[in-house]
């Protein structure tokens, strides 16, 4: 178990900077998850921390120690590459007990180990076999436990599931999250797939174009996005982001003409263009007649089984609900929503960050309190 | 396959066998002559069968042409260079794929351009050089004044001398100096994947490590191919051996022995003898190419393309 | 060749690429630098060093008229040895690409002439072709002087050429061979499909597709025949009768070896330098605007 922690950590590629200077600690012991759009820089992270990039300025530092000019295999990390990187012409034994076999480990200490390793992900059927001669639920595996046996202080996750299909990535999800939960070694996983981040992190990391959007626990990414490209790129459907600004009066101006009001938010942000956003779930359905009712015409709805997604649009601004409803709802039919002014998220459009109901900006590393 | 019939599969084999007489007739010539006597092989239409006087025609050629002696030098010459480029196509390769130091594109292009011009096109130099293989360093110390410093510090004169005439390491060394095998190394290394490297590291592997446990191993293949390349090539070289041994009792190799077996022109016709002989000297590399048609096939498009 | 994963180390890859490095220097770099101080300097008699010459060397084997006669007949050399080959094999691997039953014997003997030594194949055809012999004797005991390569410079040449191209079949048909498995077989079918028998598809869809190889290979034999010839030469020929199979790799070992005319020799060396190089070039033009287009 050990900490790792980030200050200033920049990477720079012929003079442009690809990370634009990370400061996030993680504590030891906690499963962090880097998400981001691919290009966004979280493998470079990754394999700064692992020794595998060069840190171009700042310093990373694990349990204390900084490790910028540490060889890979002095920081104690293992890591599950995206295409496993099996030695193709060894056998699953050989490739289990490589860096135990490098370290000078003698054979019958070696052979044990890789045994209980290899039992522990139920490999022992295949221990003899070469990497060609496995599937690819089981070459993940052998990378897991090559991993494993060096019993390291972090463990290092580059994408590992992306070569996988639907229903495995979701068996070996579990299998890694028992896999925390039994070792308790600290864990970066990289990803860019949103539901894998969210069921197996502790918290988040959530990059876009090597800057840090946000660090936060799942559910408070999810609840209360530090920026607008995090409030984007978290939840399907995305949250409804309309764009406009609030006047003197309370009202929230947006598309060809649309009002709304929303006297408790207003005063805080009246000098700024701004976007609010939404989640879909918390738009409500009313009736026509209610006091402060939205009026929208539906394009299109989308049948999900327990409920539906209502993809209507309001003075040329589109708007997507989540209603359980059972009537029906044509195209071009009239509809009605309200919003709850706790719900609302407010970003300022100059820097994308989102402005407390105070209108104090938020930082990425800012929690909330949920 | 389109085109299933029968007419055309048996333009297909006939085709094929055409070719194959193509190919094999000079083999065949070769065996059925070897294997003549004297009388038979001067007759006039030849009898297109082999004979039984084979195995003396080939003692007559052992003799004559010393080919004992010879075939051991051909063996050491063909090994030493398939050894030696092996060897130093590996390393210089691995160096210059895995390696980031800032003269690597020169280096590289240093390497590869030798592959522009084959050594018959410089011989005279190159000859030239094997005379004394020290004389570009005895140049380079003379220009610098080095060779007067120390003469008048030390009285002592510096004369670099390596003379390569008549020696293995002549007839090795500078078939060894072309750029082939580096650049089939190199190619395939370019596939290695970087994770693979990545995961070395990781494992706490070293360079040397890596290149020990993972790429040697992985690029069986391409050693086996650039074997027989190089040892087909080798054993059949002939300017330079020619050349570069003028004491061909104890360095001459077997091609460069081909030649004596003609019969001369007033001589007696015994081309019985010379095909006896020029088959025993192209059956090695022939074997070899035959065994290891599989790989070296691989790696000859890989190499050139 | 973009690698992401390097290894940093100040002198293990100077250790690894030394010696290779080495062995170019002294025997590619100095000698070819050598053959240019040769080709513009002049050795004088009873020693005393070279003299500068600028291109004295160059117009005396310009002017000299056999040097271009020598020039043509490797060229004529170079083209015949060339298309020759190419033909016979391009024709033999469009069979094998049928991939009938059996293929895989022809084609394992189709390779055997790349194992053979030049001279090993000069002394065999030169048995075939001697004009006393039992198989072109033959002949010549029906028409008497119809063939003899020992006085009649243009059979020479002929014998030459044609053992020349045996040699080159099995390296051609290995890279026309592996080009035309290339192709996917769904491109054939179609064309089949298209009504095009096997000799239209050869014209219209693999050759243009083979073209890249086509190429490569023009290049690969024409280099191999100004520069492969010797061995081929010496035990055949020597260059006779009367200079009809002098071609200039040969020139350049006679005048340089034997005339002991070291100036001539290195002018000469330059000449096919350039030549080879020049081919090279094209070579590389070539591949390079592919590359553009894919």
């Amino acid at each position: 178990m050990a900490a790792i922690s980030f200050s200033g950590v920049k990477k720079r590629y012929q003079k442009n900077d690809v990370i634009h200077g990370v400061d996030v600690e993680i504590e030891a012991g906690e499963f962090v998850v880097i998400l981001g759009p691919s290009g966004c820089g979280k493998s470079t992270l990754l394999r700064m921390i692992a020794g595998l990039e060069e840190i171009s300025e700042g310093t990373i530092a694990i349990d204390g120690k900084v490790v910028n000019e540490l060889e890979p295999r002095e920081r104690g990390c293992a890591m599950v590459f995206q295409n496993y990187a099996l030695y193709p012409h060894m056998s699953v034994r050989q490739n289990i007990g490589y860096a135990l076999k490098v370290a000078g480990m003698p054979k019958a200490e070696r052979e044990a180990k890789v045994l209980k390793v290899a039992k522990s992900v139920s490999l022992e059927p295949y221990l003899d076999r070469k990497p060609g001669e496995l599937s690819g639920g089981q070459r993940q595996r052998v990378a897991m436990a090559r991993a494993m046996v060096r019993e390291p202080k972090v463990f290092l996750f580059d994408e590992p599931f992306s070569n996988l299909d639907a229903k495995l990535r979701v068996a070996m999800r579990a299998e890694v999250r028992n896999l925390h939960r039994s070792l308790g070694v600290t864990s970066v996983f990289v990803t860019h797939d949103q539901t894998e981040a969210m069921t197996l992190a502790d918290r988040l990391i959530v990059m876009n174009s090597g800057f840090v959007e946000q660090v936060g626990k799942p559910s408070e990414v999810y609840h209360h996005p530090a920026s607008l490209f995090v409030a984007d790129f978290i939840g399907s459907p995305a949250m409804n982001l309309v764009r406009g600004f609030f006047g003197e009066d309370g009202y929230f101006r947006h598309g060809k003409g649309g009002m709304v009001n929303l006297p408790g938010l207003a005063k805080a942000h009246l000098s700024r263009e701004v976007s609010i956003g939404i989640r879909p779930e918390l738009v409500r359905r009313v009736d026509a007649g209610h006091k402060d009712a939205i009026a929208a015409v539906v394009d299109y709805t989308e049948e999900l089984g327990a409920s539906r997604l209502v993809y209507a649009r309001a003075d040329g601004s589109p708007i997507i609900a989540v209603d359980s409803g059972t009537d029906a709802l044509g195209t071009g039919m009239p509809v009605h929503f309200a919003l709850s002014e706790s719900d609302i998220h407010v970003f300022d459009h100059s820097n994308g960050r989102r402005v407390d109901h105070n209108g104090r900006p938020v930082r990425a590393t800012d929690t909330v309190s949920a | 396959m389109i085109e299933r019939s029968p007419v055309f599969n048996i333009f297909t084999y006939a085709a094929m066998t055409l070719g194959l007489l193509v190919v094999l007739v000079p083999f065949w010539i070769v065996i059925v002559a070897g294997s003549q006597s004297l009388q038979e092989v001067s007759r006039v239409p030849i009898v297109l069968w082999p004979s039984s006087h084979l195995w003396e025609n080939i003692q007559a050629a052992w003799a004559r042409a010393d080919l004992g002696p010879k075939m051991i030098n051909s063996l050491i010459v063909a090994s030493g260079v398939t050894f030696g480029k092996i060897v130093l196509a590996s390393i210089s390769a691995f160096a210059i794929v895995f390696f980031d130091f800032r003269a690597r594109m020169v280096c590289f292009w240093m390497i590869f351009i030798t592959l522009m011009l084959p050594l018959e096109v410089r011989i005279v130099p190159t000859y030239a050089i094997a005379a004394n293989a020290l004389l570009p360093f005895q140049v380079v110390l003379d220009t610098l004044g080095i060779t007067g410093l120390v003469q008048t510090l030390s009285s002592v004169r510096i004369g670099l001398e390596w003379n390569l005439l008549n020696s293995y390491t002549g007839l090795i060394l500078p078939l060894v100096a072309t750029a082939t095998g580096t650049f089939l190394y190199r190619q395939f290394f370019m596939t290695i994947p970087d994770e693979l490297i990545e995961a070395s590291k990781m494992d706490g592997a070293s360079p040397v490590r890596f290149f020990f446990d993972v790429l040697l191993p992985l690029s069986r293949t391409n050693m086996l191919a650039l074997a027989t390349i190089m040892f087909v090539s080798s054993w059949n070289q002939y300017l330079w051996p020619l050349l570069i041994t003028t004491d061909r009792t104890n360095y001459g190799t077997v091609v460069m022995q081909l030649k004596a077996l003609i019969p001369t022109q007033n001589g007696t016709p015994d081309w019985n003898v010379t095909m006896a002989g020029a088959l025993i000297i192209m059956l090695p590399p022939l074997l070899i190419v035959a065994l290891m048609q599989r790989w070296f096939v691989r790696g000859l498009i890989t190499r050139d393309k | 060749m973009e690698r992401r994963a390097f290894y940093r180390n100040p002198v293990l890859p100077w250790l690894l690429i030394g010696p290779q490095l080495l062995l170019v220097l002294v025997f590619f770099y100095w000698p070819t630098s050598q053959a240019l101080y040769w080709a513009f300097t002049l050795e004088q008699p009873w020693g005393g060093g070279n003299s500068w010459v600028w291109l004295d060397n160059f117009i005396a084997i310009f002017r000299d008229r056999e040097y271009w006669a020598t020039v043509a007949r490797s060229a004529f050399y170079a083209i015949c040895t060339t298309g020759l080959s190419m033909a016979v094999a391009l024709f033999l691997a469009c069979f094998v690409d049928r991939s009938l039953k059996g293929t895989k014997l022809f084609q394992s003997v189709y390779v055997w002439p790349y194992a053979i030594a030049a001279p090993a194949a000069g002394v065999a055809f030169r048995f075939i072709f001697a004009p006393q012999s039992g198989i072109i004797g033959s002949i010549n005991q029906i028409w008497p002087g119809i063939w003899d390569p020992s006085t009649n410079g243009v059979h020479a040449l002929a014998m030459v050429i044609i053992c020349h191209a045996w040699l080159g079949i099995g390296y051609n048909f290995i890279f026309f061979l592996a080009a035309l498995q290339m192709i996917p077989r769904s491109i054939t079918e179609a064309g089949a499909m298209d009504g095009a028998r096997p000799v239209r598809r050869m014209f219209d869809l693999q050759l243009p597709l083979i073209a890249p190889t086509v190429f490569f290979l023009l290049i690969m034999n024409l280099i191999s025949s100004f520069t492969d010839s010797f061995g081929l030469i010496d035990t055949m020929t020597e260059g006779g009768p009367v200079g009809s199979t002098e071609v200039m790799v040969y020139k350049i070992y006679f005048d340089g070896f034997k005339g002991l005319d070291y100036s001539g020799a290195a002018a000469q060396s330059i000449v096919l330098m350039f030549l080879v190089i020049a081919l090279t070039f094209v070579q590389f033009k070539w591949v390079e605007k592919r590359v553009h287009y894919n």
